[in-house]
């Protein structure tokens, strides 16, 4: 390439190189006083480093854990804050020192030194060249290629045992495995909703047009002493939202009339998108309205979405009463819930305008 | 930049760095003697490469030292770290002593947080501190890839140099967000809870790495464990080999020199390693130290305790993950939901594009541009002066409508917070951002590349006419003119050093006699090149120069002035 470079590149100097810059004395190179009070402040700043880390070991041991500094808008545990500024300061003269000393006492003169193309040169290449052939020729490589070929093919086939030893990283979500996982959720006839926390019925006449609960299965309660990591398993799919709307004035498709009791319909709180639990609640619109990407679902119109990155609506669970009035599912999701994974069916989540 | 001795401009520039007298080692005896008769590093002396390599100065090399040093402060805080924290999903009820969270069910890491935090000496402190040094850690080493872009350093012979730093600066997002999720807090965990969906979100296997790295369903008890091990362990150990060999190519093939006078692509101009750079660059890392130390003390920084656990059925309005994953956050918000429903299978470009796809994009692309740049340019040579950007119009103008793209997938990862700021409607910045993705780039890129061109003119009206003096003088015949002065022969230089790309013309797709044959330029890159050269505006002609010089007695005279700002005559 080099032919070409000079055709493609060119670099032509209409001024000449003046040389390097003549060198000029600094304040501390000619005063020798300046430069005597340049290292008295520069030891100064050294001398203060063990007084702040005497300090350091004093706030340490000495100051109660408990006091607090309240100072011009600052609030925060006085031995983090008197620790932190002490050993803060500390380092920072050790820095701002050493800098000093390098920049007004040491010598300033700049120097000069060579550089060389990185590409060698073509003997040594040439003799690199030939050192590998002495090498190759040496290993009699060229005649026996059998043994070149099958210590590749045995060196390349140890990554298999390797990799399968992470075989076990998780289980295999094959068809069985997501029907018993991501495709179930704990929700199934006569499970009771409760309401979140505090595990309470939920009683469907105590509740207002326009209320909106945050809700889990009953079964919840035990599970969370009993297996907390299933409990957070599942929490993560069956936490849903109860909410009372006026039947009149929401589209309530026929599929769907008895999915809910009297304009109270019970969704997935975990939105179709990335799975965050979806929160914010627009009493007027209806709509809901996940805080983290911002995707807004119409829950009077079966959970479409009106708004955002998601794709899907928000599945709604059928519920209904049970004896003593109060609310119970009538089976679980239809649909999974949660965000999407490629082996998910989408053919059955609501489309909007669907009967 | 200090000033350095007088160096002839026509003496061959000797290495000057060996001290004349060094002293010798065998007689220091001590421990460089010891030394010196086991590893013979006296013989070190004779290469100049050693004590006294020459480093040369300038604020902005110092970026990439903030990098390094808060990579160094994040491994000595982080081991401190490791001895208090447990990294565990089992689930306990705090009994800590911060009162508001006692009797809450909580993962042992969350609580091992608090423990850090509150009933630890100085354990806040250093957790604040390790918190902060990470956020500078990315902020540099972005701020370090952006100098090194701008000013062409990545060209060779540093390209490899480069890939090595776009692998660190991936993988160091990787780190960050396996560091900030560990504490179990309900926005970590939120945090994870869309790394499941991005995960789930892949093609065909995303299912399988979801139950692989997750250890079967979200949450389940295994992923703090194991990001605790890639955070602690096999990250943090790449990243060490990286900046190893970083600092070893950097050291190797020297460091790159803005121009100068002096300053050659055969030389290199600065200060001796010992003990000039290692004052300065030490003194800086206890600058940057100390300066981490000082707001890990006064500025509060992910208090996990005001969070809370995490808990799958709870997240806080306003939640945001670190700043440097705010663009991929942006772009998840304004991307339009598109999902395939294609027979029994899901598939969500929704999340996959704007998570996976665009990270995967942006690195290709930083990985590429040194050879495609060589591609387009047709230059083999080596450069080891820096491009001042206004001189490199395009990749300016490239850089910064790629900073602006990446600025507005930010401020669109806070579209909420955009919405209750300014009262706004929370869906018309959304589709405003939609739009701005796309149309702010290309605004950004015209107008980098006429200001470099503006820029360009105004160095060459200075080398050819001066520096203005702000005196106006009224001439005998009435007409006015501001007085310049000559600029010294230092900074004439300094402005017209660069090199140029004359124009490349496509050389024939056919031989004399009409046979077919390979070109040596083809069409397409002969006008991409123009392209890619169009806005220059040329530096002047030493005939100029002298032209210029000569009317010296008028050369003020705007009826002198080179051909765009004739108008201005009369």
């Amino acid at each position: 390439m080099s032919t070409s470079d000079s055709r493609q590149v060119e670099r032509i100097h209409p001024v000449p190189d003046p040389g390097i810059e003549e060198h000029l004395p600094r304040w501390t190179d000619v005063d020798e006083g300046a430069a005597t009070r340049v290292t008295r402040q520069i030891t100064f700043m050294f001398g203060l480093v063990p007084l702040l880390s005497i300090a350091f070991v004093v706030f340490y041991f000495a100051i109660d854990r408990n006091a607090t500094v309240d100072f011009a808008g600052l609030h925060a545990p006085a031995q983090h804050t008197l620790m932190g500024l002490a050993a803060g300061l500390a380092i920072l003269l050790v820095g701002v020192g050493a800098v000093q000393w390098a920049r007004l006492i040491m010598s300033d003169h700049e120097l000069v030194g060579e550089r060389h193309t990185m590409a060698s040169s073509d003997e040594a290449r040439r003799v690199a060249v030939q050192q590998f052939a002495d090498g190759v020729a040496d290993a009699n490589i060229a005649r026996r290629r059998l043994l070149g070929t099958s210590f590749a093919g045995a060196l390349g086939i140890l990554v298999v045992p390797a990799l399968v030893t992470l075989a076990d990283l998780g289980p295999w979500p094959g068809p069985g495995m997501r029907k018993a996982t991501i495709e179930k959720t704990v929700w199934a006839e006569g499970v009771h909703l409760v309401t979140d926390v505090t595990f309470n019925r939920i009683k469907a006449a105590e509740m207002e047009i326009g209320q909106l609960i945050n809700a889990q299965p009953e079964v919840f309660k035990d599970m969370a002493h009993e297996d907390p990591a299933q409990f957070q398993r599942e929490k993560a799919k069956a936490s849903i939202i109860v909410v009372r709307m006026d039947p009149n004035r929401i589209k309530i498709p026929a599929s769907r009339a008895t999915w809910h009791v009297g304009g109270i319909l019970c969704y997935s709180k975990i939105c179709t998108h990335v799975g965050c639990p979806i929160s914010l609640w627009e009493q007027q619109t209806h709509h809901l309205l996940c805080p983290c990407h911002q995707s807004t679902f119409d829950l009077a119109n079966s959970g479409v979405v009106v708004f955002g990155p998601a794709a899907r609506s928000l599945p709604q669970l059928p519920i209904k009463v049970d004896g003593q009035g109060f609310l119970v599912a009538q089976q679980d999701f239809n649909v999974p819930v949660g965000p999407s994974y490629f082996e998910r069916d989408s053919r059955n989540d609501y489309q909007e305008g669907q009967d | 930049m200090a000033k350095p001795t007088t160096v002839a401009a026509d003496s061959p520039a000797l290495d000057s760095t060996t001290p004349t007298q060094a002293p010798p080692l065998a007689k220091a005896g001590g421990i460089a003697g010891w030394l010196d008769e086991r590893l013979t590093i006296g013989a070190l002396s004779k290469h100049p490469n050693a004590l006294r390599k020459i480093f040369p100065d300038h604020w902005s090399f110092l970026i990439g030292e903030i990098a390094l040093y808060s990579f160094v402060i994040l491994l000595l805080t982080g081991v401190f770290l490791t001895i208090w924290f447990k990294p565990s999903m089992a689930e306990i009820e705090y009994e800590g002593s911060y009162q508001l969270l006692r009797g809450v069910p909580m993962s042992e890491a969350f609580a091992s947080t608090l423990s850090l935090s509150f009933d630890v000496r100085g354990g806040l402190l250093v957790r604040q501190i390790h918190h902060w040094a990470a956020m500078l850690f990315v902020g540099a080493a972005t701020a370090h890839m952006l100098r090194v872009f701008f000013t062409g350093a990545f060209r060779k012979p540093r390209e490899l140099n480069w890939l090595i730093g776009v692998g660190l600066l991936s993988i160091s997002l990787i780190e960050g967000f396996a560091g900030y999720s560990l504490p179990d807090d309900l926005l970590s965990g939120t945090g994870l809870r869309f790394v499941d969906g991005l995960v789930r979100s892949v093609p065909l296997i995303g299912t399988w790495a979801e139950f692989f790295m997750f250890g079967g369903e979200f949450p389940g008890t295994l992923i703090i464990p194991r990001l605790y091990m890639v955070h602690i362990l096999l990250v943090p150990g790449l990243l060490l080999a990286l900046i190893g060999g970083h600092l070893t190519i950097m050291w190797y093939q020297k460091h790159t020199q803005f121009p100068g006078p002096g300053r050659t692509e055969s030389n290199v101009v600065g200060y001796p390693f010992f003990p000039v750079y290692m004052a300065k660059a030490g003194g800086f890392f206890f600058i940057v130290f100390g300066v981490t130390v000082l707001m890990g003390t006064f500025m509060s920084i992910n208090p996990v305790w005001m969070y809370g656990p995490y808990n799958p059925a709870e997240v806080t309005a306003g939640s945001q993950p670190d700043w440097y994953m705010g663009w991929v956050e942006g772009a998840i918000r304004i991307m339009p939901n598109w999902e395939w429903h294609l027979g029994g299978t899901t598939w969500s470009w929704n999340i996959f594009l704007p998570g996976a796809g665009l990270m995967g994009l942006l690195f290709t692309g930083l990985a590429l541009w040194p050879f495609i740049e060589a591609w387009i340019t047709g230059d083999r040579a080596e450069h080891h002066l820096l491009d001042r950007p206004r001189n490199a119009p395009t990749r300016t103008a490239l850089g910064v409508a790629g900073m602006t793209v990446y600025g507005m997938f930010w401020l669109a990862g806070g579209n909420d917070i955009l919405a209750t700021m300014f009262h706004l409607s929370l869906n018309d910045v959304t589709y405003v951002m939609r739009a701005a993705v796309f149309v702010a780039p290309v605004l950004a890129f015209l107008i980098t590349r006429r200001i470099c061109a503006s820029l360009q003119r105004a160095d060459r009206n200075r080398v050819l006419h001066g520096s203005e003096t702000g005196v106006i003088v009224r001439t005998v015949d009435g007409r006015y003119y501001e007085d310049h002065v000559p600029i010294s022969d230092d900074e004439a230089f300094t402005l017209t050093q660069h090199a140029e790309y004359p124009e490349l013309e496509a050389t024939p797709a056919h031989d004399a006699s009409g046979v077919a044959m390979k070109p040596l330029v083809s069409k397409s890159r002969a006008r991409v090149r123009r392209w890619y050269v169009a806005p220059y505006v040329g530096k002047p002609t030493a005939t100029e120069i002298e032209s210029a010089h000569d009317h010296g007695d008028h050369a003020d005279d705007p009826a002198l002035e080179s051909g765009d700002r004739k108008a201005l005559t009369h």
